[in-house]
């Protein structure tokens, strides 16, 4: 096992300088200069604009300023950000909490109704709840995202008056960033109403985020049990005298699991992507909005290291998946 | 009173080119102790009637029967409930293949484990302790070690063993065994075989033993039955199967045994068991009987008298005392 997972890490290598590399190359193809975008609605002088380019070193050959990135992110060094002078490293890491406070939120939705939905659709299968459920699914995975936001915030925000509509917190609360997760720092604050405030704001961006990981979810749930009902070891388990509840939900769940997890693992990619949407409609201050912010500013080095982090991230993710299945079924762990 | 008493059970599947009768109007009877083996080519409907019996088929068969009844209760009108406290327990089955029939996901401890906390309510240790005694029992070398293996870890042989030792785990007063050798090796079958018999003379099981193998039934069975595209055409007392069977099948049959083949070649019986579209009008065996005549074909052949094995044959085989000689 610890062979595999190291093995596992040196194929991370090539990913990674793949990365660097489409990072670097990704905010420079995109149309626009981020020294005009500094200047604003003014302008600037034809000499402030060559000392600023040589300040960031722009007027580098590509190769050079390539090398100098790379040299910087082996170190450790992801540069600072042109619009807020810190380092992209430390804006990273003060969002991040936030947008994994919401994915991980989201996926805990879309497992906790997207599995037992799954079962009881295959166990089901052909009748009133698996057609419904199949219809849905559907409905819920090809539905843009944006679209079902607005939708959300219309009928309960607008309409109904029950969510907020953006932000993590109502602004009538402060208190200090101890885990930067807002349920659990409202929670140890202490203040009244603080943590009911921080989990209605989190309702809405919840659903919208984890709407598609929800449907793939259950569709896989339901596939991968339609398979694993017709094997032989079923039949055993119900011959046993084993009630339904536990045949499904332990013999066959169990089975169904390794499929479900490599959706749950490639989910996470789809959650980012998805971040970007659901946190700027939501104007949720996570690591998306950030992204979007810093593409729109051009904000090179944030921009760059931003992408990196998430690739990494993505890769972690992949590899305990991978660890995983080991676990769940035994026979994957030998070969 | 019977320990298992089945009149007229019938199987029929559900499928999109119509319905299809995989079990038509059998009966089977089992006394305590009983050692029935079930006979009869691939597709003749042997597993479904069993599986028919433990209420394990999928919901496009349709059942009927006009007895069920195990061990004083009626299965057929029984709850769910009532027939999941009785399978597993008193009537226990084993499968074909043992390799798949075992949970991949789970150790055999645990699988074993879980039946006897679910029927017999053992607590942690006593679970253990009777887990490894069945292990024994049933001569998995190593007991405590094996417990904790997964079924890819053990041999095709060793987790037969262990669907043994599951299956007889609570006592069961009803072992039914589905063919437990066909995939296994020979040396291995014949082990398997021996264990299965010893085990029901030890505890005095009753035994449904089904087969292709005639070989096999001959060393195990006190009596067996015959079955042929859903039908059972004939029902006899080993013996007496043997000495003169009564149904062409029955005798084409034990004519393909290598140890009774007459020449050279060994007889094989032509042609395939009717599938659900070419099931003829007469009698189901009749398109490869070599006795066949236009009644045959015509006509189903009703069951004879029990001294005829019930043989369903308009022309049971009679043979006369010169002929036996
Ligand atoms: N779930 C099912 N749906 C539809 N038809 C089925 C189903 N299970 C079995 N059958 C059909 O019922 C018939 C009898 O099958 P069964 O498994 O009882 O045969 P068998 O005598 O046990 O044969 P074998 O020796 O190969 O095990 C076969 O024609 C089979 O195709
Ligand atoms: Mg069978």
């Amino acid at each position: 096992m610890f062979k595999y997972i190291v093995i596992r890490l040196l194929t991370f290598l090539p990913t990674f300088f793949g990365v660097t590399l489409i990072s670097f190359a990704f905010i420079r193809v995109l149309p626009g200069d981020p020294i005009i975008v500094m200047a604003g609605e003014r302008g600037m002088s034809e000499e402030r604009y060559n000392a600023l380019m040589a300040q960031f070193g722009f007027d580098k050959p590509m190769l050079q300023q390539y090398w100098e990135y790379l040299w910087g992110v082996l170190h450790g060094d992801l540069g600072n950000s042109f619009v807020t002078k810190r380092p992209v490293w430390d804006e990273f890491f003060t969002l991040f909490p936030a947008t994994l406070e919401l994915s991980i939120c989201a996926m805990i939705f879309a497992i906790a109704l997207g599995l037992p939905a799954g079962v009881i659709a295959a166990v089901n299968r052909g009748k009133f709840f698996d057609r419904t459920l199949m219809t849905t699914a559907l409905i819920g995975y090809s539905m843009p995202i944006f679209w079902w936001a607005l939708l959300l915030i219309i009928v309960f925000s607008g309409n109904l008056g029950w969510t907020p509509v953006s932000g993590r917190i109502s602004l009538l609360y402060y208190f200090d960033d101890v885990t930067g997760f807002m349920l659990i720092d409202s929670f140890l604050s202490g203040q009244k109403g603080s943590f009911s405030s921080a989990v209605q704001h989190l309702i809405l961006p919840t659903i919208v985020l984890g709407t598609i990981p929800l449907a793939v979810i259950a569709r896989q749930t339901r596939s991968a049990m339609l398979e694993v009902l017709s094997e032989d070891y079923i039949r055993t388990a119900r011959a046993k005298g084993l009630s339904p509840g536990r045949v499904n939900g332990v013999h066959a769940l169990r089975n169904a699991l390794i499929p479900v997890i490599t959706v749950i693992g490639l989910s996470v990619g789809t959650l980012l992507a998805g971040a970007i949407l659901t946190e700027t409609i939501f104007s949720w201050p996570g690591i998306g909005k950030w992204m979007v912010d810093s593409i729109f500013r051009r904000d090179y080095p944030v921009v760059q290291g931003g992408l990196l982090l998430i690739a990494v991230m993505i890769m972690i993710v992949n590899l305990t998946v991978d660890v995983l299945y080991g676990f769940i079924n035994p026979k994957i762990r030998k070969s | 009173m019977s320990l298992l008493e089945i009149r007229n059970l019938s199987v029929e599947f559900a499928s999109a080119s119509g319905s299809f009768r995989a079990v038509d109007g059998v009966d089977v009877t089992v006394d305590a102790g009983d050692v029935l083996a079930i006979v009869g080519e691939s597709g003749s409907g042997k597993s479904v009637s069993m599986l028919a019996m433990m209420g394990l088929l999928p919901w496009t068969a349709t059942v009927t029967a006009d007895e069920m009844t195990f061990d004083g209760k009626e299965l057929r009108t029984i709850s769910a409930k009532q027939r999941r406290d009785i399978i597993g327990k008193d009537m226990a089955m084993i499968f074909q293949e043992p390799m798949s029939s075992l949970n991949p996901c789970f150790t055999v401890g645990f699988q074993i484990k879980e039946a006897l906390r679910l029927h017999l309510g053992l607590n942690r240790a006593d679970r253990h302790a009777r887990a490894i005694e069945l292990f024994e029992q049933v001569g998995i070398p190593d007991p405590e070690k094996r417990l904790s293996a997964f079924p890819h870890q053990l041999s095709g042989g060793m987790n037969q063993r262990v669907m043994i030792a599951m299956a007889i785990s609570c006592r069961p007063k009803l072992l039914i065994a589905d063919e437990p050798t066909t995939a296994l090796d020979v040396t291995i079958q014949a082990q398997i075989i021996d264990l299965l018999r010893e085990l029901q003379q030890d505890t005095g099981m009753g035994l449904i033993y089904i087969t292709h193998d005639m070989g096999v039934v001959a060393e195990t069975a006190e009596r067996v039955s015959v079955m042929y595209a859903g039908q059972k055409i004939e029902e006899q007392e080993v013996k007496s199967l043997f000495a003169p069977p009564h149904h062409p099948y029955t005798s084409a049959l034990l004519s393909a045994l290598p140890e009774r083949a007459v020449s050279k070649h060994l007889p094989t019986i032509p042609g395939v068991v009717p599938g659900q579209f070419d099931r003829p009008a007469g009698c189901l065996f009749s398109p490869r009987c070599s006795f066949a005549d236009d009644r045959c074909k015509a006509e189903k052949p009703p069951q004879s008298s029990k001294e005829l094995g019930l043989a369903r044959c308009h022309y049971p085989i009679i043979l006369t005392s010169e002929e036996l000689a």
